[in-house]
């Protein structure tokens, strides 16, 4: 029975896991870079619905909603200041930029917030789940943290598929030249992407901080490292892959820290990674690319 | 002509050579001078270890992503074998060896060598991956690495050594049994055993060993094999040889970075801040910002960068705020376009050009 609870709140650490992937690949898919600072929005997120809800006293609805705000236009200026103008840069360019983002957003917390934790009341009000007569207990947070990331992916294929900026984001992630060339607006696009990815990380950042309620300037960064394992997982730029990739990685750290070693758990997880991309170079879902002369 | 031309390029590497190792001799003696008349506080002066260890995992990193072109996350991992290698070697024989430098340069091999060996090990799976592919799986091995060393137990009794990845008590030593790593306490009591003039030689050994690589038929081929793969496998060059030969020398390098770390601490643990991701995007930062592919730009911008957040202490709590809108800054000023017009615009180069061509015209 302890395995099946195990295996819940895997899947529910891995479902916060695959909300940030999603960011992650989403950008990685249309900017072709690697957003160092998503961890950092996570973050800010999770300060934002503290400072409104907790401190402010306001209802968490609008704690969430205000959260959600404040990461997509951050993500937008971020993107707008720091990445706009390095578009034709070196990747490694651009990658250090979001390092220094990254810097930038947890030591702007640093002086708010200070370094010492805050203790983040959970906003969920849903009771815990009791199944199996008491012997699996499935918390309130869980439940909603599964059902949203699930919600999330299918309105996300479905914005893709269906909406003519999802098109024109699948168009720029595979050519961005030729996307311009039929009309696109791809600034517009990528724009929206980080628009989207970071509202994300908000929803993420508070669904973790609901499950492990602590809060530090740090405490986005290791979930970051995870979710982007999760989008190479499942291969990088593929939103179902990122949606497998996270919530996989979810579970083999719950089960790794239940039954072999929790200070081992990140080490199980790194070198489930490595195995997984040494059989499949792309990822579980990822493209195999077909090399040009 | 070609012979010329040649000879003409030798000279400029020679030239570039001569400058680099100026430089590093000029820092050298400044500080000497500085120590020597007093004006040097002892906050720097301890800085000054690290700091060589930092410009010899810059340089040794550059290597990798600068030649190699390949970028890789985890090098921290490759300095975290190297001290905790060469530390555990120090420590098991601190007390019968007593000259110091004996056994530091017995302990620079132990960590080059487990170093290297771990870049083996790594090297065989990543380099089969490509650009953001291994990335994030050098990372995961630079964890992986932190990890493992935070678990390991080894102790040493009369019976022998004894070694565990649960804890101290699993390891069933006698009671007056000496602990030599002790899982996330590390290492204790490692001889000080890295001076500045110590340092300073193994930058410039780090510094002699890479530009030597970089302008031989090796590193060519290993910038051949960065420029264009398939053109270089099409004339004949090996790519797994040449690429693995790279890899491990700049993890070697690492290693020797991680001895002099090690040597530097009198307890040696594996916290996030020293060996993780952390530390190797540090070094990243290191490389990129000293250009990537510029031996003598990575030193120095390892330096400046190491002092910086050093300087603005009289700052506090904005320092790491100013280091991080720095880096932003420069990276903007580096590579966006607007930026380059504007440099191009005032730039020495071009004024002397147009004073030039008026003259010229006149």
């Amino acid at each position: 029975m302890s395995f099946i609870s195990y295996l819940i709140n895997g899947v529910s650490l891995g479902s916060v896991y695959a909300i940030i992937a999603l960011g992650y690949t989403m950008v990685y898919g249309i900017a072709k870079m690697l957003n160092f600072a998503h961890g950092d929005v996570i973050m800010v997120g999770g300060y934002v619905v503290f400072t409104t809800v907790s401190t402010w006293g306001m209802p968490p609805i609008a704690g969430l909603i205000i959260s959600v705000c404040v990461c997509t236009i951050l993500g937008m200026v971020i993107e707008r200041v720091a990445y706009k103008p390095l578009r034709n840069a070196t990747p490694l360019a651009v990658l250090i930029t979001a390092i220094g983002v990254s810097y930038l957003l947890q030591n702007i917390a640093l002086l708010i917030f200070s370094a010492s934790p805050k203790s983040f009341t959970s906003i969920v009000t849903i009771p815990a789940l009791s199944l199996a007569g008491g012997q699996i207990i499935v918390s309130g947070e869980t439940i909603v943290t599964i059902i949203s990331c699930v919600v999330i992916m299918i309105a996300l294929m479905l914005f893709i598929r269906k909406t003519k900026a999802g098109q024109a984001m699948l168009a720029v992630s595979e050519d961005r030249g030729a996307a311009t060339l039929m009309g696109v607006n791809v600034n517009g696009t990528i724009a929206l992407t980080f628009a989207i990815g970071s509202g994300l990380a908000a929803i993420a950042g508070v669904l973790l901080c609901s499950a492990y309620p602590t809060l530090t300037p740090y405490t986005g960064a290791m979930p970051g490292i995870k979710a982007f394992v999760a989008a190479v997982f499942g291969g990088i730029g593929s939103i179902p892959g990122a949606f497998i990739g996270g919530i996989l990685l979810g579970v083999i750290e719950n089960l790794a820290k239940a039954y072999i070693s929790s200070q081992m758990a990140d080490a199980i997880v790194f070198a489930v990674l490595i195995v997984v991309l040494l059989v499949r170079p792309t990822g579980i879902l990822g493209k195999k690319m077909n090399e040009k002369v | 002509m070609m012979k010329k031309n040649m000879k003409k390029t030798i000279s400029k590497n020679v030239k570039s050579n001569i400058i680099t190792f100026g430089i590093a001799a000029a820092a050298f003696i400044f500080v000497q001078i500085l120590i020597a008349t007093g004006s040097l506080s002892s906050l720097m002066q301890g800085l000054m270890v690290p700091l060589c260890t930092y410009v010899i995992l810059a340089v040794s990193l550059n290597l990798t992503v600068g030649i190699l072109g390949e970028l890789s996350l985890g090098h921290a991992g490759f300095m975290c074998v190297g001290a905790f290698a060469s530390a555990f070697f120090s420590r098991c024989v601190e007390d019968t060896m007593t000259n110091s430098l004996v056994r530091f340069i017995l302990a620079l091999l132990i960590g080059a060598v487990a170093a290297a060996i771990f870049g083996v090990i790594i090297g065989i799976p990543v380099l089969r991956l490509r650009g953001d592919y291994l990335a994030i799986v050098t990372l995961a091995f630079g964890e992986i690495i932190k990890n493992i060393v935070n678990v390991m137990y080894v102790g040493r009794d009369s019976n022998g050594f004894h070694f565990s990845m649960k804890d101290a008590v699993s390891m069933d030593m006698e009671p007056d049994g000496d602990i030599i790593i002790n899982g996330a306490q590390g290492i204790n009591g490692i001889p000080n055993d890295s001076t500045f003039i110590i340092g300073f030689i193994l930058v410039i050994i780090t510094l002699i060993i890479v530009i030597n690589l970089v302008n031989s038929r090796t590193g060519r081929a290993v910038m051949a094999i960065r420029d264009n793969r398939i053109a270089a496998e099409s004339v004949g060059i090996n790519i797994t040889k040449y690429k693995m030969m790279a890899f491990v020398i700049s993890a070697a390098l690492a290693g020797i970075g991680g001895v002099l770390y090690a040597h530097n601490l009198s307890t040696l643990t594996a916290l996030p801040k020293n060996f993780g991701y952390n530390m190797s995007i540090m070094i990243l930062v290191f490389v990129v910002l000293g250009g990537i592919g510029s031996i003598r730009g990575s030193m120095i911008s390892a330096v400046i960068l190491t002092l910086l957040p050093e300087l603005l202490r009289g700052l506090n709590d904005y320092r790491m705020l100013i280091y991080a809108i720095v880096l932003i800054l420069m990276m903007l000023f580096n590579w966006s376009p607007k930026a380059k017009e504007l440099r191009s615009r005032f730039s020495l180069k071009n004024l002397f050009a147009k004073n030039k061509s008026a003259k010229e015209a006149e």
